[in-house]
C-alpha cells in the first residue's frame, strides 16, 4: 500500500522557517547593495512571523489530527533521488504530532527570549551580537528539528538530524558564554559521533530491506522507507555481521547516536558544558526539544524497525535509565552553579523516559512519551529562569545569592512553580510524567523501579535546598534593588506557567494524542 | 601501412589534445610579444580559450563509445573523456586563480601559464593511456611539470625545498614503478594493457600463476601510482610541496594529478585484473580474475592514508598543511571505493572526485584570499575572518564542513555514496572498513571545525574589513554554490557519472 500525498502542511510548517532565512539573507543583501544598514530589529519581527507560522500551523494539525487511528496522517510522499531509492516522505503519526507542538511552541518561545525588547538588556547580551546570523542559525535549527520529526524516509531523517549540528555549534560557539568553544566543539563531536555509527546502520538497514515499491509504483530491490522497513521486514532473520547477530548489533549502534542526545550516561558530559556555555534560548532549545530526538528516534527507530533486538535490549536500556535518574540527581544535588544544577536535573529526568520505554508495557511508554512532554515544558522554564536571574547578577552561583524572595517576589513565585513541577509534585506535569512511568517499569522491572524511586526523593532535596539558599534566608545586600520581572520574560515564562498547571490537571490531550499510535507500537513489540 | 592508416584515423579523436598543445604555442608567441603589463590578462585570456576549445572538442557529440586509438597506446572512452572534462575545469578554476595571486609573478606569467597547459595535456593523456609504457611517460610528463610549477617562487627558500623534495621523492617512485612494469612485461609479454588482461586470463585459466612476481610488481607499480594520489606510504612529500608551493599550484595538484591518479589507477587494475565480459555487461559486482590480493593491499593502504592523513592534520597550524594532510585522508576515502570492486564502488570514487573538485579548490581559493589580503597562511590568520570578510568566511566554512561529509552538503553525499558501496559488498574486511571510515570522518570534523573557531568563534585582534576581490567572491559563490546544490539534488550528477563508467576492454 503506497501512503500518497495528502496535504502538504507539514512541507510548509518544515520550509516556513526556510523561508524566513531567505528573506532575512534577501533584506541584508538588498540594504548592502543599496548602502544603508540593515536593521536589526526588521530581521527580528520577520524570525517571529517566520517561527510564528509554524505555531499556527501546530495547532490546526493538533485540529486536524485524528486521534482515533494508527495511520500516518498529512502525508506528502515523492520520489527525490530515483537512482538511490530515496523519497522526500513526511507524515505524522500521534507521536511525530506531539513532538511537532512542542517544537513548535519551544521555538517561538526561545524566540521570543532572543529578544532585547521589553526589557532592560546591557551592551554584552548575546542579543546585540550580529543578530542577523543568530536568527538566521536559530531558524535553521528549528526546520531541522521539524524535519526530524516530521521526516518519514530514514535518509530523509538523517539528513535532518545533521543539518541542526552546524546551526547548534554556532550559535553556542558564536554567542555562548566564556567556554565556549570548547563547549561547541564538543558538543559537535559527540553527536557527529554518534551519527556516523547511525549512518552506517542506517545503510545496513537499506542493504538488508526487501523489494518494495516507491511511491509512484516502481518495483525497487531496497528502501529507506521507514512504514516500509518496519511492517514488511524482519531483521532479526538478518545475516550476522562482524560475528554480531545482525539486529542487535544494528539496535546498539542506532541506540548509540541516539543516547549521546538524550544525553544518556556514560554518553552525558557534553551536555552540562553545552548548557552552561550556550545562551538561554538555546539552552532552552536544547533542554526542550533536542533532547527529545533522542528518545523520539528510539522509538521511531529502533522500537519500530528492531523489535525483537528491543526486546532483548530492554534490561539494559533499564539500567541505564535508572543510573541517570539517580546518579543525575546526585550530581546535581554537588552544584554550585545553578544553570548546571538544571543541566544535571535534566540528565536526571530524561532517564525516567528511559525507563518508561524500556518497560515495554504501554503505561510505560505513555507515561515516557508524556514525561517528554513535561520536561519540555519545565526544563525551558527552567532555563529561562536561570537566565531572568543571570542577566541581572551576571553570575549564577547558587551560594552568591540569599533572600530573593524579598525583593523579587513574582520571579520567586513562578521559580517556585517550575521547580515543584519539576520535582513531581501532584498536580503540576511533572507527576503525571512519572506517575505514568512508574506505573509501566513496575510491572516490569520491580527492584530498578524502587532504586529509581529514590532519585525523586534526590530531586526533591535538591531543589528545596536551591530555593532555601538562594530565596530564602538573609538577604544579600548587594541584590536589594534587584528588578522584577520584565515583559519579556512575561511572556515567555506565563505560558508555560499556564501548560504546566493544565496539563498537571487534565493530562488527556496529550494522551489520546499519543495512545492510538503508542499501542501499535507496543503490540508490534510484544507481538515480536 | 596499416599501422599508419590506424595512427591517421585516431587524429579526429585527438582533438582536444591538439587544442592544448596550440594554446601553449601560442602562449609562447604572446609572451614574447605583447607589453609587460598586459601578459597577464592575455596569457590567462588564451589559457581560458585554449580550454575552452578543448572542452567544445571533448563534448563533440561522436558515435562508437569506446575505442583503441594510435594502435592502443590509448583509449577513446567515456571514462576518459569524464576526466578530461574534469581536468579542464580544474584548469579553467585555477587560471582564475591565479589572476588574483601575487605569488605568480607578472613577468614569468607565461612560463605558468604553459606549464599548467602542459600539466593538463599531461593529465589527459594519463587518463586514456592503456599501455603501461603510455602510463610512465605520461605519469613524468605530469610530474616534470609539476615539478617546475611547485618550485615556481625562485627567491622563496621553501618553494625550492618543497620542490627539491617532490623530485627525489617522484625520482624514487617513478624508478620503482618502472622497475614494477619491467616485471609485469617479463611475465606476461606485453605492454598492453588489454594483452596483458588476456594473458592473465590463459594464466589463471591454466593455474601457472607467478604469485610472488605479480604481488611484487604490483607493490612496486603501486609505489608510482600512490605517489599521484598521495597515500600512505607515498605521502611524504604531500605536505612540503603544499605548503611551498604558490597557492594556486597547491590547488591544482591536491586536485588534478590527484583524480589523474586515480583514472590511471582504475584503468590499470581494472583492466588487467578484472573480467572485461563483466566490465562491459556485467552485474554490479565485477568478476576479479585469479586470487591476487590486490583489493586488500589497496583497502589496507586506504585505512593507513585515512587514519595517518587525519591524525596529522589534528596538529598542524598551517592552513594550506593541514588541507595536504585533509588531502591524504581524502585519497583514503576514495580508495575505499576503489577496493570495493564493483561498478557502485567505482561509481562512488568519480562521484566523490567531483564533488572534492568544488570543495578543495574553494578552501585553498579562501586560503589564497587571506594570505593576499592579510600575508599569512596560519590559522591565527584567520580569526575574525568572520567579522573581517564574511562572505569568504561563510563561503570557506561551507567547504570545511562538506569536505567533513555533513548534509545537507555534497560533501555528505560523495562520503554516504562511498560507504554504501562498502557495506554492500559485505563481509568482515568491508564492514571493518567502513566502520574505521565514519570514525575516520568524525575526527575530521576536529581540524576543519578549527579553522572554523578561528573565522567565527575567536576574537580577532583587528576588525578591519579584508579587502576581498569581486574576482574572488564571484569565484567563491561559483564553487560554493554547486556544493549546496548538489547536496539537496544530485541525481543529475549521479547519471552523469554512470554513463561516464565505460572503460575500453580488450
Amino acid at each position: 500500500m503506497e501512503l500518497q500525498t495528502t496535504s502538504t502542511l507539514l512541507t510548509w510548517m518544515i520550509f516556513t522557517p526556510i523561508i524566513g532565512v531567505g528573506v532575512i539573507l534577501l533584506y541584508s543583501a538588498v540594504s548592502y547593495l543599496a548602502g544603508s544598514k540593515a536593521s536589526d530589529d526588521f530581521s527580528r519581527v520577520i524570525a517571529l512571523v517566520a517561527s510564528a507560522a509554524p505555531l499556527v500551523m501546530g495547532i490546526k494539525l493538533w485540529m486536524d489530527f485524528d486521534g482515533a487511528t494508527d495511520q500516518v496522517q498529512f502525508v506528502h510522499h515523492f520520489v527525490w533521488i530515483r537512482s538511490f531509492n530515496i523519497e522526500y516522505f513526511v507524515g505524522a503519526d500521534g507521536i511525530s504530532v506531539s513532538m511537532i507542538i512542542l517544537t513548535v511552541l519551544i521555538s517561538l518561545i526561545a524566540l521570543v527570549a532572543s529578544m532585547p525588547w521589553f526589557g532592560k538588556v546591557d551592551d554584552h547580551h548575546f542579543s546585540q551580537k550580529s543578530p542577523r546570523g543568530y536568527l538566521v542559525l536559530f531558524l535553521l535549527l528549528e526546520a531541522g528539528m521539524l524535519g526530524v520529526f516530521c521526516a518519514l524516509d530514514f535518509f530523509l531523517f538523517y539528513v535532518f538530524w545533521e543539518v541542526m549540528l552546524l546551526p547548534m555549534y554556532f550559535l553556542i560557539g558564536i554567542w555562548g558564554g566564556p567556554r565556549k568553544e570548547y563547549a561547541a566543539i564538543k558538543f559537535f563531536l559527540y553527536t557527529l559521533a554518534g551519527s556516523v555509527l547511525m549512518l552506517l546502520a542506517m545503510i545496513a538497514i537499506y542493504y538488508n530491506s526487501q523489494p518494495t515499491t516507491l511511491v509512484d509504483g516502481t518495483l525497487v530491490d531496497h528502501t529507506f522507507n521507514l512504514l516500509k522497513l518496519q511492517l514488511e521486514n524482519n531483521f532479526w532473520t538478518a545475516a550476522p555481521v562482524l560475528g554480531f547477530r545482525f539486529a542487535p548489533l544494528v539496535w546498539v549502534m542506532l541506540f548509540i547516536g541516539f543516547a549521546i542526545k538524550i544525553p544518556m550516561f556514560p554518553f552525558h558530559t557534553w551536555l552540562p558544558d553545552a548548557h552552561v556555555e550556550a545562551p538561554t534560548p538555546i539552552s532552552v532549545i536544547l533542554a526542550g526539544v533536542l533532547l527529545k530526538m533522542g528518545t523520539y528516534g528510539i522509538l521511531r527507530i529502533n522500537f519500530a524497525l528492531l523489535p525483537e533486538a528491543t526486546k532483548w535490549a530492554a534490561l539494559g536500556m533499564a539500567v541505564f535509565g535508572v543510573i541517570n535518574i539517580v546518579y543525575g540527581a546526585f550530581v546535581a544535588m554537588a552544584q554550585k552553579d545553578l544553570k548546571k544544577l538544571v543541566a544535571y536535573s535534566s540528565i536526571s529526568h530524561m532517564g525516567f523516559c528511559l525507563l518508561g520505554m524500556a518497560a515495554l508495557t504501554p503505561q510505560g511508554i505513555s507515561g515516557a512519551m508524556f514525561q517528554m512532554w513535561s520536561h519540555g515544558l519545565v526544563s525551558p522554564m527552567l532555563f529561562l529562569l536561570v537566565g531572568v536571574v543571570y542577566d541581572r547578577a551576571h553570575h549564577r552561583d547558587i551560594e552568591g545569592f540569599g533572600g530573593l524572595a524579598q525583593v523579587v517576589p513574582e520571579y520567586t513565585g513562578i521559580t517556585g512553580l517550575a521547580f515543584m513541577a519539576s520535582l513531581g509534585l501532584p498536580g503540576l506535569v511533572g507527576f503525571v510524567g512519572e506517575f505514568t512511568v512508574f506505573l509501566g517499569a513496575l510491572q516490569t522491572f520491580r527492584v530498578l523501579t524502587i532504586i529509581s524511586a529514590t532519585g525523586i526523593i534526590i530531586t526533591a532535596a535538591y531543589y528545596l535546598w536551591t530555593m532555601q539558599r538562594m530565596y530564602l534566608g538573609k538577604l544579600n545586600d548587594k541584590y536589594s534593588s534587584l528588578p522584577d520581572m520584565f515583559w519579556r520574560e512575561r511572556f515567555t515564562l506565563y505560558p508555560l506557567a499556564v501548560m504546566i498547571i493544565v496539563f498537571g490537571f487534565y493530562p488527556m490531550p496529550i494522551f489520546d494524542l499519543i495512545n492510538t499510535s503508542l499501542h501499535q507500537l507496543v503490540r508490534s513489540i510484544i507481538g515480536a | 601501412m596499416q599501422a599508419v592508416q590506424a595512427n591517421l584515423d585516431s587524429l579526429k579523436y585527438f582533438c582536444a589534445e591538439f587544442s592544448l598543445v596550440l594554446g601553449i604555442l601560442a602562449i609562447i608567441l604572446i609572451d614574447r610579444l605583447s607589453q609587460p603589463e598586459r601578459r597577464k590578462s592575455l596569457a590567462a585570456a588564451v589559457s581560458l580559450v585554449t580550454l575552452g576549445m578543448a572542452l567544445v572538442a571533448i563534448l563533440w557529440p561522436r558515435d562508437g563509445g569506446a575505442l583503441p586509438l594510435f594502435n592502443g597506446m590509448l583509449a577513446f572512452d567515456p571514462f576518459a573523456s569524464f576526466f578530461k572534462l574534469f581536468f579542464v575545469g580544474v584548469t579553467g578554476i585555477t587560471v582564475v586563480f591565479a589572476l588574483n595571486s601575487s605569488e605568480i609573478a607578472e613577468r614569468r606569467v607565461g612560463e605558468f601559464h604553459i606549464l599548467l597547459l602542459s600539466l593538463t595535456l599531461g593529465l589527459f593523456l594519463l587518463s586514456s593511456s592503456r599501455n603501461l609504457l603510455m602510463i610512465y611517460v605520461a605519469i613524468e610528463m605530469v610530474s616534470l611539470a609539476s615539478y617546475v610549477l611547485v618550485g615556481y617562487k625562485r627567491r622563496d627558500r621553501r618553494s625550492g625545498e618543497a620542490a627539491l623534495k617532490y623530485v627525489v621523492y617522484g625520482g624514487a617512485a617513478s624508478g620503482v614503478m618502472i622497475y614494477g612494469m619491467s616485471l609485469l612485461y617479463g611475465l606476461f609479454g606485453s605492454l598492453d594493457l588489454g594483452a596483458i588482461n588476456q594473458a592473465w586470463q590463459q594464466m589463471v585459466a591454466s593455474g601457472s600463476v607467478p604469485k610472488p612476481a605479480l604481488v611484487v610488481s604490483i607493490f612496486f607499480i603501486l609505489a608510482g601510482l600512490g605517489y599521484k594520489i598521495a597515500s600512505v606510504p607515498f605521502h611524504m612529500w604531500c605536505p612540503d610541496a603544499y605548503e611551498g608551493a604558490p597557492t594556486p599550484v597547491t590547488a591544482f595538484l591536491s586536485v588534478g594529478p590527484k583524480a589523474a591518479g586515480f583514472a590511471v589507477m582504475i584503468r590499470f587494475f581494472y583492466t588487467i585484473f578484472v573480467s572485461a565480459e563483466s566490465l562491459e555487461n556485467g552485474p554490479n559486482a565485477l568478476v576479479i580474475l585469479g586470487d591476487l590480493p590486490w583489493p586488500a593491499i589497496i583497502g589496507i593502504i586506504s585505512v593507513a592514508t585515512m587514519t595517518l592523513g587525519n591524525f596529522s592534520a589534528l596538529n598542524q597550524t598551517n592552513v594550506k598543511r593541514l588541507l595536504a594532510y585533509s588531502s591524504i585522508a581524502h585519497a583514503g576515502y576514495l580508495l575505499m571505493g576503489f577496493t570495493v570492486v564493483s561498478m557502485d564502488g567505482l561509481r562512488s570514487v568519480m562521484l566523490y572526485l567531483v564533488i572534492y573538485l568544488f570543495m578543495n579548490l574553494g578552501a585553498f581559493l579562501v586560503v589564497m584570499a587571506v594570505r593576499e589580503t592579510t600575508g599569512g597562511e596560519e590559522i591565527d590568520d584567520f580569526k575574525g575572518l568572520g567579522s573581517r570578510a564574511p562572505f569568504a568566511a561563510i563561503a570557506m566554512a561551507i567547504f570545511l564542513f562538506s569536505l567533513t561529509g555533513l548534509p545537507p552538503l555534497a560533501g555528505f553525499i560523495g562520503k554516504f555514496y562511498i560507504f554504501a558501496a562498502v557495506l554492500q559488498h559485505g563481509g568482515y574486511f568491508y564492514y571493518l572498513l567502513a566502520l574505521i571510515g565514519v570514525i575516520n570522518s568524525a575526527i575530521s570534523l576536529y581540524y576543519y571545525a578549527r579553522i572554523a573557531r578561528a573565522m567565527f568563534l575567536d576574537q580577532s585582534p583587528t576588525t578591519e574589513r579584508l579587502a576581498v576581490g569581486r574576482l574572488t567572491n564571484g569565484m567563491l559563490s561559483l564553487l560554493a554554490l554547486p556544493i549546496l546544490a548538489l547536496g539537496i539534488y544530485w541525481e543529475p550528477l549521479r547519471t552523469a557519472v554512470v554513463d561516464s563508467l565505460v572503460l575500453l576492454t580488450g
